[in-house]
């Protein structure tokens, strides 16, 4: 398994041909506590880039993007009812969506942990 | 992922104003944004969530120096000049008001339209009781002085204070316990009232007891080299937390406070925004003599203008600033002018007008979130109880 970060602060950690998808534990910890997440239909196509999710906290909504071009096969429907999961474990029971994996050359473009990290010490 | 800006009112990063505890925020981990020219706290370590909650439980300490203050005096001397002269400019009444007592008005335009609201007091300290205080909202203070200096009859005039005085709140169930070790007079005011008092041997403070959280508090006026110590002794206290605009904006939104820039602005009358309570019986008529007062009775008479209400979304997606509101038909009804998750509501919180027609509590209306409708009612605000201390 690899994990992979964008520079919108969205993680994708890979298996085969599919992939979970979240937010940073950076991003948790800027949006503050998470009030409600808007995850998409099981079977929704989306691009590289495309709005996947939307996550919003007490005086903020942000979207959420797709790291990579795939169509969803899960979501985490427990964050409906326990959003505050995202700031609890962002990269682990937090996750948003798992996806099939269209092109896995997408990921190529995507940073890796060490680099993500430098990204993140920059901003 | 990207954040939408949420705070308006964004001037340039350059050239920001800084209130006299700029320092301190930074001191206390501030996040700090732009906000009606000045770079001010939108929230703490805390968080906005925590901040909110900890107000409704402890109390919240806010830096609201950003605001406007300023006098209003006779040249004859006199209260009822003063009063009679800003009464030509705000529906409130204002010539029956008790040394010390405050009252919530709002400054209209001659079209009755709202320019801002405001806090207006007549000081009650001997000596004093024939001003009138403003404090007025830091977006529009300027423009408010330039239109009370241009506006005010002859016979009285405006003194601006804001390069002598801060301006501090301390709202929550546990203000009073810990103002009252500063000074224990405080316990005996009740809701909109003020008194001018010393907080330590040398320190003077215009003290009321009133805020815009719906909690009890206060809100202490207290010169700008004064406000550092203040600040330090009630920080002092584990019941005390500096709270930042994001939770001022959570906790005024769930106590169903207007907020000038959003829920009310020139293009709404203060009946529209739900303001009539805010109007005495006898400065209710077209000839009332202030600017707007036409539009006010007019607005009183026509039931088919729009109104400021309450709503609730069910579930918990919470609507913002400018979401559209539909009938269950589908037709366009109004938007939202506030809207966000209530941390003590538990859940999405918000307020828009309607067409009148919808604004009855109990109305099932729909919310066009990210293109989907959503359920929501229109609801009686406050969406939290108010705790104000009235004796």
């Amino acid at each position: 398994m690899s994990i992979y970060y964008t520079q919108d602060h969205e993680w994708i950690k890979v298996e085969g041909d599919s992939a979970a998808v979240g937010i940073s534990p950076y991003a948790a910890k800027a949006l503050g506590d998470v009030v409600f997440v808007e995850l998409p239909d099981v079977g929704a196509e989306f691009g590289k880039g495309d709005e996947a999710a939307v996550v919003e906290s007490v005086k903020a909504a942000s979207e959420v993007y797709s790291p990579v071009t795939g169509t969803v096969t899960e979501v985490n429907a427990a964050l409906e009812e326990a959003p505050e999961t995202v700031n609890a474990s962002p990269e682990g029971e937090g996750w948003f969506l798992k996806l099939t994996l269209s092109d896995a050359s997408e990921l190529d473009g995507l940073m890796d942990a060490a680099k993500y990290k430098a990204f993140c010490e920059d901003l | 992922m990207a954040q939408e800006a949420s705070w308006t009112l964004d001037l340039p990063m350059t050239d920001l104003k800084k209130t006299k505890l700029h320092a301190k925020h930074i001191a206390l981990g501030a996040k700090m944004v732009p906000f009606a020219g000045y770079d001010m706290p939108v929230q703490y370590p805390m968080g906005v969530l925590k901040e909110h909650l900890f107000t409704r439980e402890k109390a919240g300490l806010f830096d609201v120096s950003h605001m406007g203050q300023c006098f209003i005096t006779a040249h004859d001397g006199t209260f009822e000049s003063a009063a009679k002269a800003l009464e030509t400019l705000v529906p409130a009444s204002l010539l029956d008001l008790a040394p010390g007592q405050q009252r919530y008005s709002q400054l209209l335009g001659e079209d009755g339209g709202i320019l801002d609201d405001l806090m207006i007091t007549r000081l009650g300290f001997a000596g004093q009781t024939h001003r009138l205080y403003l404090v007025v909202n830091a977006g529009c203070k300027e423009a408010d002085f330039a239109h009370i200096e241009a506006n005010l009859p002859k016979g009285a005039a405006i003194d601006y204070k804001d390069d002598v005085l801060s301006l501090l709140a301390l709202q929550g169930p546990k203000a009073v316990d810990v103002l009252a070790q500063l000074n224990p007079a405080i316990r005996d005011m009740v809701f909109m009232s003020s008194i001018d008092i010393p907080l330590t041997q040398t320190i003077w403070a215009h003290v009321s007891r009133s805020g815009y959280t719906g909690e009890d508090g206060f809100e202490i006026s207290i010169k700008h080299d004064d406000v550092g110590e203040i600040t330090d002794m009630l920080l002092a206290s584990p019941d005390v937390e500096m709270i930042g605009l994001g939770a001022r904006d959570s906790l005024r939104l769930e106590a169903g406070l207007c907020l000038y820039g959003h829920d009310i602005d020139t293009n709404v009358s203060p009946i529209e925004a739900g303001l009539f309570w805010s109007i005495q019986k006898h400065r209710r008529s077209a000839d009332a003599g202030y600017k707007g007062a036409a539009r006010v009775a007019a607005d009183i008479a026509d039931k088919s203008t729009k109104r400021l209400v309450g709503i609730k979304p069910e579930g918990r997606a919470p609507a913002r600033e400018h979401t559209q509101i539909q009938d269950m038909d589908g037709n366009i009804i109004g938007e939202i002018t506030s809207g966000g998750f209530g941390p003590t509501a538990g859940g999405p919180v918000a307020m828009g007008y309607v067409a009148r027609k919808f604004a009855k509590a109990g109305t099932p209306i729909q919310l066009i979130v990210r293109g989907k409708a959503r359920a929501a009612k229109v609801v009686k605000m406050p969406f939290v109880p108010h705790r104000y201390y009235r004796g």
